[in-house]
């Protein structure tokens, strides 16, 4: 069947099987060329491989839960929507989580992904405690910080290419409701929105929602967001007796893929300019629930489809606390100029991440889309310049365009991650096309 | 009220998600099928999920005069119990193995009408229930490429209807579900319509729905009702030329 990551790009015809016991998944793995896919959350071709894709979907169960520790065991192919749905009545959430909840456990893990709370709790491996991974002969290890450590450092980021992830235990958080006490601080500027960061670093959350297109001195003008836990005191009156029940939000389906005209440089900067004037007003502290405050595109079912058929780029890079300053005003410059304005923009500090290869590190991360037009593919380069240029990374669950070059250069992880696998003949046994381009 | 259900066939992808959908509603749930022991994750995992207590159960669908017995070993008589029981089988197999054709008539006819009989008759004498039978659309009217399957579920759609007229006086009340086509292990080897396929979850959630509201006869996507009334409306003389 045809298959493309959240972007819709690049597609690929590619076998597909959806195994539901650990024997199915054993043989498919004996064939090689196999890699492990998701609920299909990551941006590019990540989770796609032509001869050998393997749905994970079917190991849906969640095994123990331990309300002493907050550690639940489950399958690699629970969603994290499942997990809050399961516990948040119980007052418990994800640790971590990105700004879906519509991907799966052992997604979260092969890309590492991170949220609000990076500088506060680091990337979803601190809540990681063990991992069940299968090798290339179907034997499966238990693989933790004291067992197996090599593996468990390399398979948290490791995209899949370890081998696949069956189970995990992970942590959960203890929180008081399900709502969230947000603070919103416009910032004129990108000085101003990084100064926001760095005098709330003690705040759980925080993001910042960036102006791709405003320029001059305007350049980078965004909505620093910031959250913490509400208390049950704080929920609003009337679901105060059910702090932890979510208000049921509609979910929006988006029908059918745009026209290539509704997104243009036009509407992107013209919904840029109202978002955050909308923003502006709304300064200061509200309550508002979890749903709303993490997963606000979640509301909207496949709003991948606003791109059209063609699709679109991701592009989210990381820089180096001192680097990261100048090289924001550099990619924003870059951006601007190019007239090529990204619709949505966030822009987020990263606290310190000791890891193999997962991507944050400490510093600022800018994560940008833009749909696959000639102009945007053509700002690329340029922004992979001013990355490596100021010593930062790039997030591979994004990625679908990258050349090995680019990522060589910019993260010399990459090569002692190929080596590795080398060294352990994984290569012929998993793969995608995102390993094969990047040369993992 | 939140009365155990029984989930009869419990490995299926229906059955499932079915137990995930009554467990949901804080239902104790007994899972029954053949090595009931292989269930183990499904249980941890309706225990974690839901918080529900959640009891396994050998059960062979095929040996029905253990039936008796497999309803007495049960910790509690269920309020609602659920037949996922079935076996497509290959149709070009049914038509030259007669071992072949007997196994997907007694799994989908005979096993199921059974066991269901007896547990309608213990309801009887408690005053109260709910039995789901999950029939299919293939027992409709017979068809060329799935008459065996299909003339074995006609029978279970029958008898699902007849033990619904006998206890319709007796406050036990019987669903009889139609799903059409669903995206499951057993037709994971079909090119469906996406449109006429629906996912376990929502098979599951239409049947809470049916027992709640004590619905009879519910097809899971309400455009089956529209085909299978099309389908069942053609001539004989015409139908038998055509290859739906």
């Amino acid at each position: 069947m045809q298959l493309s990551g959240w972007g819709n790009f690049p597609k690929a015809e590619a076998r597909v099987s959806a195994p539901r016991d650990e024997a199915a998944l054993a043989a498919l793995v004996a064939e090689g060329s196999a890699i492990a896919r998701g609920n299909g959350r990551a941006y590019g071709d990540s989770a796609i491989s032509p001869r050998n894709t393997i749905d994970m979907r079917h190991f849906d169960r969640m095994l123990s839960f331990n309300p002493a520790t907050g550690q639940l065991v489950a399958e690699a192919g629970v969603m994290l929507a499942d997990v809050i749905d399961a516990f948040l009545p119980r007052g418990w959430f994800p640790m971590v989580t990105p700004g879906t909840k519509l991907i799966t456990l052992g997604g979260a893990i092969a890309a590492d992904v991170h949220g609000k709370n990076h500088h506060v709790d680091g990337s979803f491996r601190a809540c990681v405690d063990w991992i069940d991974v299968m090798g290339p002969g179907g034997e499966v290890s238990r693989c933790s910080h004291e067992e197996n450590a090599e593996m468990f450092d390399w398979t948290l980021g490791g995209m899949g290419l370890t081998g696949v992830i069956l189970r995990c235990a992970i942590r959960l958080r203890p929180v008081k409701s399900g709502w969230i006490r947000q603070q919103m601080i416009p910032a004129d500027t990108l000085s101003a929105a990084i100064d926001a960061f760095e005098a709330n670093m003690g705040i759980p959350y925080s993001v910042a929602w960036i102006d791709c297109a405003a320029k001059g001195a305007h350049l980078g003008r965004s909505l620093v967001m910031l959250g913490e836990h509400a208390e049950p005191g704080e929920v609003p009156p009337r679901y105060r007796a059910t702090p932890f029940k979510a208000t049921r939000h509609r979910k929006i389906p988006f029908p059918m893929n745009a026209p290539g005209f509704v997104l243009n440089p036009l509407t992107v900067r013209a919904f840029n300019a109202a978002y955050y004037w909308k923003g502006a007003r709304q300064k200061g502290t509200r309550i508002v629930d979890w749903d709303g405050y993490f997963y606000p595109l979640d509301a909207i079912l496949h709003w991948n489809r606003l791109y059209g058929r063609r699709g679109f780029m991701q592009f989210q890079c990381v820089l180096p606390q001192d680097a990261a300053r100048e090289g924001m005003q550099r990619l924003l410059s870059a951006i601007s100029e190019s007239g090529q304005a990204s619709f949505l923009s966030v822009l987020k500090r990263f606290g310190p991440q000791d890891s193999a290869f997962s991507f944050p590190m400490e510093g600022y991360t800018l994560a940008l889309d833009f749909p696959r037009s000639r102009a945007a593919i053509a700002l690329m380069p340029e922004l992979d310049a001013i990355t490596l240029d100021h010593g930062g990374r790039f997030y591979l669950a994004k990625d679908s365009r990258m050349p090995a070059e680019i990522l060589a250069q910019a993260d010399p992880r990459a090569e002692a991650f190929a080596e590795w696998r080398r060294d352990r003949g994984l290569p012929a046994s998993f793969a995608s096309l995102q390993s094969e381009r990047l040369h993992l | 009220m939140t009365v155990p259900v029984l989930i009869l066939g419990a490995r299926s992808d229906i059955a499932r998600a079915t137990a995930r959908a009554f467990a949901a509603k804080r239902h104790p749930i007994q899972l029954a099928a053949r090595g009931a022991e292989g269930l183990a994750a499904d249980k941890a995992d309706l225990e974690t999920r839901y918080n529900v207590e959640v009891t396994l159960h050998d059960f062979d669908a095929l040996d029905v005069a253990g039936h008796e017995a497999f309803v007495d070993g049960l910790p509690a008589l269920p309020g609602i119990a659920v037949s996922a029981i079935g076996l497509m089988g290959e149709q070009a197999e049914n038509e030259t193995d007669p071992a072949k054709a007997v196994a997907v008539m007694r799994s989908n006819f005979e096993g199921p009408a059974v066991i269901l009989g007896v547990l309608a008759n213990r309801f009887v004498n408690r005053g109260s229930g709910t039995l789901v039978g999950i029939s299919s659309v293939a027992g409709d009217r017979g068809r060329a490429s799935n008459y065996v399957y299909g003339a074995a579920k006609a029978g279970f759609t029958a008898f699902l209807s007849g033990l619904r007229n006998r206890l319709a006086k007796q406050n036990v009340h019987v669903v009889t579900v139609k799903p059409g086509f669903v995206n499951t292990a057993m037709t994971a080897h079909l090119d469906l319509p996406a449109r006429l396929t629906a996912e376990p979850r929502e098979v599951a959630l239409a049947i809470v729905q049916a027992v709640e509201k004590s619905r009879n006869i519910i097809y899971v996507r309400p455009i089956w009702r529209l085909v299978m009334t099309v389908i069942c409306a053609i001539p004989e003389a015409v139908f038998k030329k055509t290859s739906i």
